[in-house]
């Protein structure tokens, strides 16, 4: 009896390692389920969901117009102090004194992309952008200025 | 204490496994005390990955430190995350819509899934088995796509906020999770036939590693690590949260205690996630997908504590408010640190090749044990 099970063992675990090989073997001849994506070769061809969140960036219309107002709400909801927004006072038409965006500085190296900015934002002048190649030489460069140079808020945003 | 490297006055050995080492998955420092190949004694030391992210979450705000605990156990982020909405909730007493409830649950469900699948692959890599890690990833990587799509990252989502979710889900992801689900319920046959089966594989889990039921409540072990060894620990069943009183799904359990049976209910709880998946995937109910909530949340003064079933097991936040804006003192329970407390328990006795079969079907992420 011992050595009918032993011959059985031996033979049911033979038949395991085939059932398994014959798995490995199937994908070894059906090339086209491959699904490996040949980065960076595709970049061309390659398309990130638009929710995709890469970095904060200031969103800015064909006029060089922006949203921001400086009111500092996407500073404050940053975990990280990722966002600093630096204000000045412009002259409006009426000679009034009126708090406007100097500069909007983003610590990308600082950034955990949480989306908790944007959606402080009451504006909705910040938006996450798709890149996600941010590797560079020197860390300064990371620190960014969203608004473009020469740039003011659009009308009729408050 | 630690103990110098080097040979004790017995002659028994002392080794280091870790804290590189790729058998841990992570920086986990093991020192053995060998007598020739047989274990003596084994003690994990923590620290390499210490981020004091319990002190952290002090000075963030409510909103703020979800986000943190995506990196403690970052393979079951989103759970993890839906703990502390969900004790932000208790404390505010916030209402969370029907459809929120069910997108939380649907998400959580398939990080489960991506998650056993990502240990189905890594044990099997430290078993020696290398194909079957390239057949997880693959699936896996489905589920990243559904993930990007609708919360924007696959990793470290931050899609649960206190009140329901962030984002509407994509207008693809029902397609797209039914499509996952019917390619997924032939790749676990696959998986089965690739590596359940195997002589070679069933000989160096059976018996290997074994914890009583006894054990296994004393020191404290929940997850496919309990229920392997016959205890009823699935927090989803005992204390339902969100949906999960909801949907119909059987609790995992096996008796036997060894590796196997942890790996049997590992494979098992796959199916289970993929039924919840399919009774809840047409029925999402209409409407928001976020509770009206106030700009600057103030938790009233008291102690409030939520726990959720991960991948792992039982992951719990305690939370002690002052009635500020931040939290007084917060506290994070998470599974793996108790599991891997079981773990000299569990080699004791047995020989040190069979240490990698035990920690692999631990299923340990050291951020989450050393937070």
């Amino acid at each position: 009896m011992f050595i009918v099970n032993y011959i059985k063992n031996i033979f049911k675990g033979v038949k395991s390692l085939l059932v398994g090989m014959r798995r490995t073997g199937y994908y070894f001849t059906h090339h086209k389920e491959i699904i490996t994506q040949q980065y960076p070769d595709n970049k061309e061809t390659l398309n990130l969901p638009e929710r995709f969140k890469g970095e904060v960036v200031l969103i800015h219309d064909e006029n060089n117009e922006h949203a921001c107002t400086g009111c500092t709400a996407c500073e404050l909801a940053c975990p990280n102090a990722t966002i600093k927004i630096v204000t000045k006072f412009d002259i409006t038409a009426e000679g009034k004194k009126k708090k406007a965006l100097d500069k909007f500085v983003y610590h990308l190296e600082l950034c955990t992309m949480c989306n908790l900015c944007i959606i402080a934002c009451p504006t909705d002048a910040i938006k996450m952008d798709q890149t996600f190649e941010h590797s560079v030489f020197d860390r300064k460069e990371l620190t960014k200025i969203l608004n473009k140079p020469g740039s003011k808020i659009r009308d009729g945003v408050e | 204490m630690f103990e110098e490297i080097g040979t004790t006055t017995e002659g028994d050995l002392i080794i280091n496994v870790g804290p590189q080492h790729p058998a841990t998955h992570g920086v986990l420092h093991l020192v053995i005390t060998l007598n020739g190949e047989t274990i003596k004694k084994l003690e994990p030391h923590l620290g390499y990955i210490h981020r004091s992210i319990e002190k952290m979450c002090e000075s963030l705000t409510y909103r703020q430190f979800i986000y943190v605990t995506s990196r403690m156990d970052y393979l079951s982020a989103h759970i993890n995350n839906q703990a502390c909405a969900l004790v932000v909730e208790k404390g505010l007493q916030i209402e969370v819509p029907d459809r929120a409830k069910v997108i939380r649950v649907l998400m959580a469900e398939l990080t489960r899934i991506a998650s056993h699948e990502l240990w189905w692959g890594a044990m099997a890599m430290d078993i020696g088995a290398f194909t079957p890690f390239f057949h997880a990833f693959r699936e896996r990587e489905t589920i990243n796509d559904i993930m990007e799509e609708t919360c924007g990252a696959r990793l470290t989502m931050n899609y649960m906020v206190p009140g329901g979710v962030m984002q509407e889900l994509h207008p693809n992801f029902q397609k797209k999770v039914k499509e996952f689900i019917k390619l997924f319920r032939l790749k676990v046959h696959e998986y089965e036939e690739l590596l359940t089966g195997n002589i070679i594989f069933q000989n160096r889990m059976k018996d290997i590693g074994v914890l009583s039921k006894e054990d296994a409540i004393s020191y404290g072990c929940t997850g496919p690590v309990g229920r392997g060894s016959g205890v009823s620990c699935d927090i989803r069943k005992l204390y339902p949260y969100d949906a999960y009183d909801k949907v119909q799904f059987d609790e995992v359990i096996e008796t036997a205690g060894d590796s196997l049976a942890r790996y049997m209910v590992r494979i098992k709880e796959l199916h289970q996630s993929i039924s919840i998946i399919e009774q809840l995937i047409d029925n999402i109910p209409e409407g928001d997908y976020q509770a009206k909530t106030k700009a600057v949340l103030k938790l009233p003064k008291g102690e409030f504590y939520q726990r959720v079933e991960t991948a792992r097991g039982e992951f719990g936040v305690y939370i002690v408010s002052e009635g500020g804006t931040t939290p007084h003192r917060i506290k994070f329970r998470s599974p793996g640190f108790s599991n891997l407390s079981a773990l000299n328990h569990m080699a004791k006795g047995s020989k040190l090749g069979d240490l990698v079969a035990m920690m692999g079907t631990l299923d340990l992420v050291i951020p989450d044990i050393d937070r």
